[in-house]
Parts: C-alpha cells; sequence; structure tokens
C-alpha cells in the first residue's frame, strides 16, 4: 500500500483521497485486481513449431484450398476441420504502418515501435513490428516476414523492408 | 407490435472527469430529465437497456444498480456492450423490443465512469478491443494504433496531410465550445493541434478523443403510446455491420467496410437516395473517436465519394451552412466518448436538433427533418447507422 493512502487511512478512518484536479473525495479501492489470461494454442500447435524453424505458416481447408492467416483451425466455407499446415511466402507488400508512442504500460520497456500490415505474395495479410526507420516506409513498398526473438526470449516475426 | 418507434424524452449529463459523482449519481443526471422530458413515471416503463462497456469501472451489475437506484424495479432489463458502440447497440435493443410488441415504452441508459481507473490502465484495457492474441498480446497495438493504421494508409493513398486531420479537431473543438455538456469547450488552431507529440504516428493528443465519464438517456417508445406527446423524433431506421476482428483479415484501411454495409441498410430502410444521402439530411453525428475516422466517416456515409473526404472538411463543408453538417455537438473529440453513452448522446443529440432545441450557434437549419448518427465499435468491428426523423416515416 503507498504511504499516502496510508496516511489517509490514518486521518480520514478510511482509504479516502482528495483528487488532485478537483478536491472531490475519491475511495481508493482496496482489492487490487491483476488479470493474466491463459489462452488455449492447442490446435494451432504447428504455428509455433514452424515458427521456431523459421517457417511462416498458414492453415489451408483440403476441400477448398481457402487460406487462412492466422491460422484457424476450421474452415467455415466447408464447415470442415481438416486442414493442411502450409508455409506462406515470407515476401509481400507493406499496406499501412503506424508508429506506436504511447505505449500500454505492458510494453514499457520497449522504445516507440511500428506496427505494420502487409500483404504477402501468397494472399494473406500479416500484422507485425516493422524493423528500420519508418520515416522511409511506405505503402507497397517490398517486405519480408522475418523469424526473431524478443526482448523476454521467445520467438516473434517481423517486418523488415527488402534492400 | 409498432410499425414506428419514437423518442419521447432525452437526458444527458455533463461529459468529462466526473470525479463528484459516483456510478448512480452519473447515470441519474440523464435518467431525471429523460423521465421529466418524456413526461412518464418509473411505473410506465416496460424494460430498460443499459450501455456499458465497463472494465474499468468497479460495478457490473449496472442495470440492478440502476434499478436500486431509479426506482426501475422489477422491470426487466440487460446490459449490452459493443465497444464504442455499445450505445447504439442499447438502443436497438429498446427499438427491436418495441417493434416487436414486447414494450411500449423503454428506458435506454448509455454510461461509463472510464476514469475509475488510471489512464494507464485504461489504455492497456482499450488496447484489447481488437483481436486480443494476435494485435495486442504479440504487438502491442493501442486503441489510437488502430485507428492511425487508417489514418496514414488514407494519407498515402489520397495526400491527406496532418494538417488536414487537424481542421477536424478545430471544427469538432468550435462546436464543443458552444455545448455545455462537452468535455472541451474551448476552440483550437491548427497550430495548437499540430503542435503536441506524437500519440501514434500521424495522431497527437488532439487527433484523440479523450477518457471520459458520463451518461445519457432516451426514452423509447411505440406509436401507440408516443401518439399524445408533443416533442419526439421517430427512428426511421438503423443499419449494423460487423467487421473481423484482425485488421489483417481487412481488404482495406482507408474505409470500413462494417460502416458502409450499415449505411446501406439503413439509407435503403429510410428511403434515401444512396448517391446523394445529404440531401435528405440535415446534420449528422459521425464516430471522430479520432480525426481521421471522421473524414473515413464521411465516405463511408456517402457524404462524399471515395477519397474526396477531405476535401469535404478543407471546403469547411461539415460545418452548419455547408453540404451537411457534422458534429456540431462537438463530437466524441471534444464533447468527449464516454463509451457507453456516446451513441446514447448522439440521439439526444438527433432530439436536440431536430426540435431545433440546440444551444445558440450550434443549431443546424431544419430542412428535411433527419439526421444521421452513425457509431463504431473497435476500428469497425461494430457499427451502427441510425436515421431519425421528425416525421414518422413515409411508406
Ligand atoms: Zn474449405
Amino acid at each position: 500500500m503507498d504511504e499516502k493512502l496510508e496516511n489517509h487511512i490514518e486521518q480520514y478512518g478510511f482509504p479516502i483521497v482528495p483528487d488532485e484536479k478537483s478536491g472531490a473525495l475519491q475511495w481508493i479501492d482496496m482489492r487490487e485486481l491483476r488479470v493474466k489470461f491463459i489462452i488455449s494454442v492447442e490446435k494451432i500447435k504447428p504455428f509455433f513449431e514452424g515458427l521456431k524453424e523459421g517457417k511462416l505458416l498458414a492453415t489451408k481447408c483440403k476441400k477448398c484450398g481457402r487460406l487462412f492467416f492466422p491460422p484457424q483451425k476450421d474452415c467455415p466455407s466447408c464447415r470442415t476441420d481438416e486442414m493442411d499446415w502450409v508455409e506462406l511466402s515470407k515476401e509481400g507488400q507493406l499496406e499501412t504502418l503506424t508508429v506506436l508512442f504511447v505505449r500500454p504500460p505492458s510494453f514499457a520497456n520497449y522504445d516507440p515501435y511500428t506496427v505494420a500490415i502487409a500483404k504477402l505474395d501468397d494472399g494473406p495479410r500479416i500484422t507485425a513490428w516493422l524493423k528500420g526507420d519508418p520515416t522511409k516506409a511506405r505503402p507497397g513498398m517490398k517486405v519480408r516476414v522475418e523469424v526473431s526473438k524478443r526482448k523476454e526470449g521467445y520467438y516473434m516475426y517481423e517486418l523488415v523492408p527488402v534492400e | 407490435m409498432s410499425e414506428n418507434v419514437a423518442v419521447i424524452g432525452v437526458g444527458h449529463s455533463k461529459f468529462g472527469s466526473r470525479k463528484d459523482v459516483n456510478i448512480p449519481e452519473l447515470a441519474w443526471e440523464s435518467i431525471k430529465p429523460a423521465l421529466d422530458s418524456a413526461n412518464i413515471e418509473q411505473k410506465d416503463i416496460d424494460f430498460f437497456v443499459v450501455g456499458n462497456a465497463g472494465v474499468w469501472s468497479s460495478e457490473a451489475a449496472i442495470p440492478a444498480l440502476m434499478a436500486e437506484y431509479a426506482d426501475l424495479a422489477p422491470k426487466g432489463s440487460m446490459r449490452v456492450e459493443a465497444a464504442c458502440a455499445t450505445g447504439n447497440a442499447a438502443i436497438r435493443v429498446g427499438y427491436q423490443a418495441i417493434k416487436s410488441g414486447e414494450a411500449d415504452v423503454v428506458l435506454v441508459l448509455g454510461i461509463e465512469k472510464m476514469q475509475e481507473s488510471p489512464n494507464p490502465t485504461v489504455i492497456e484495457l482499450i488496447g484489447r478491443f481488437g483481436s486480443y492474441f494476435w494485435e495486442f498480446e504479440n504487438f502491442g497495438l493501442t486503441f489510437p494504433g488502430y485507428y492511425a493504421l487508417h489514418g496514414t494508409a488514407y494519407m498515402m493513398k489520397y495526400g491527406a496531410t496532418e494538417e488536414d486531420y487537424a481542421r477536424v479537431a478545430v471544427k469538432n473543438h468550435y462546436y464543443g465550445a458552444k455545448n455545455p455538456y462537452a468535455q472541451f469547450q474551448k476552440e483550437v488552431t491548427i497550430e495548437k493541434v499540430m503542435e503536441p507529440k506524437y500519440v501514434a504516428w500521424p495522431f497527437k493528443l488532439f487527433d484523440c478523443s479523450p477518457i471520459t465519464d458520463g451518461s445519457a438517456c432516451v426514452i423509447l417508445a411505440s406509436e401507440e403510446f408516443a401518439k399524445d406527446v408533443e416533442d419526439k423524433i421517430w427512428i426511421h431506421s438503423q443499419g449494423v455491420g460487423t467487421g473481423t476482428a484482425n485488421l489483417s483479415r481487412r481488404s482495406d484501411f482507408t474505409s470500413l467496410e462494417s460502416a458502409r454495409y450499415a449505411a446501406e441498410l439503413a439509407y435503403k430502410r429510410a428511403g434515401i437516395d444512396m448517391d446523394a444521402p445529404y440531401k435528405y439530411l440535415d446534420g449528422a453525428n459521425v464516430h471522430d473517436c479520432f480525426t481521421a475516422p471522421e473524414i473515413i466517416a464521411y465516405e463511408d456515409l456517402r457524404f462524399a465519394k471515395r477519397g474526396e473526404g477531405v476535401q469535404l472538411i478543407r471546403d469547411e463543408q461539415t460545418y452548419i451552412g455547408g453540404r451537411i453538417p457534422v458534429n456540431v455537438d462537438g463530437g466524441l473529440k471534444a464533447k468527449g466518448h464516454p463509451i457507453g453513452a456516446t451513441g446514447v448522446s448522439q440521439a439526444v443529440e438527433a432530439y436536440k436538433q431536430l426540435l431545433s432545441k440546440a444551444e445558440p450557434g450550434r443549431q443546424a437549419e431544419i430542412k428535411h427533418g433527419r439526421w444521421l448518427a452513425h457509431n463504431v465499435g473497435g476500428t469497425g468491428h461494430y457499427s451502427y447507422v441510425t436515421i431519425y426523423g421528425l416525421e414518422k416515416l413515409k411508406k
């Protein structure tokens, strides 16, 4: 508990603090909630195994050939889960980008980063961080997907301008 | 069954940083004037809907909290959520309940108390209004970031500039300054908008709508119930569309497909010519959570052809007196964007404008008797286009 709040509890008899700007009294919730979700990746396991080997994998419906990226387990066109895992070409064209200066607190340990969307030569689009100088990046520019490692030590993929 | 549904009463709290009230107190600030202006009692209400995205605020069972504070128990209720389009989703539930004959009178409340959480927590939470796993968990896209991907695509395709985006902020602050319910009641200049550092390139502080507390309330009624009510407007039509969670599953970043779809449905049902809908409308509220999406909305709503929306703001055609006045209440940009309340606030604005009750300096000329509200959840994840009319829809 922070010291200011502790002082206020002592002073007011309650966890009540005046708002810094308006002075209106605020009750500071004592029941802190921290959330961390646990997400199943069981059915898309090959994607992560592929990435470790430097491959960008998508699912492809055995029946109609529809390609899915991000990969998904089921084809809603054919209502089948008979899918192949196929390697995508890692080449494509940049479609749009932004540079995130105000980051969520959970990304505070990163410098401002560029997020971009590229259309791969095989058809699907991909969202990822873009390496390099964002001021030189333009839609239509050729990029490739590169498997890299995050600061935290696990694999990710990035877009890298070609040349 | 009621063929037509009327808005017979409205209420609106002051939007802003409302540290002076808790959630039910803030709700009552709009419920009370809505009940008063509709001249009804709580017992007349058959059903009530609360639009509240929540997560950043403490209370979860908001309809029950309203039932307790505003004497609405034991009437039926529901909480709905559609990200930033939550308010219009709540209106949809009420509208359909009356159309189907399930209810005669429905209270629709939109409320959000976003400042119950510190700003960094809110940034963290709003970043999740897309595809959590592929966009947020892995790449830390923020809400300004999602729309910035569109803002840059539009700039590079159609030659819009950051100054053009600033013009949207200038207009919306100009009208916000005339709206006593707005969070920001100060005009800004292009220079002032261009000054601050980037939040998500090309957006700077004044390109972004703020984090807001607020509530808005409308009373909807059947044709039969509304027949003796003097001040009322009608819901002519509502179109709803949904987009993909991942932006990478979209084929275009200069437009929102779900909004185009919703607009087409709404225009068709209201008998409005899709080639020049602005000729049928006296004004519109569009979802300007950032400056660029207001320009994109001009095009998705067909106020301008694709690529020509930016020319509307350059020529001041979306000010009062232009082709179509847009966001003359300040928009989300200056009025504020309490997520659950925004769509309901747009309905309040349609009521005020069509009945010529808007504050001086921001009343549009009412010639056609129709007003449009465009409310987007996420980045086109959900889109609602609602058309309000002064007279009943002529078949
Ligand atoms: Zn298939």
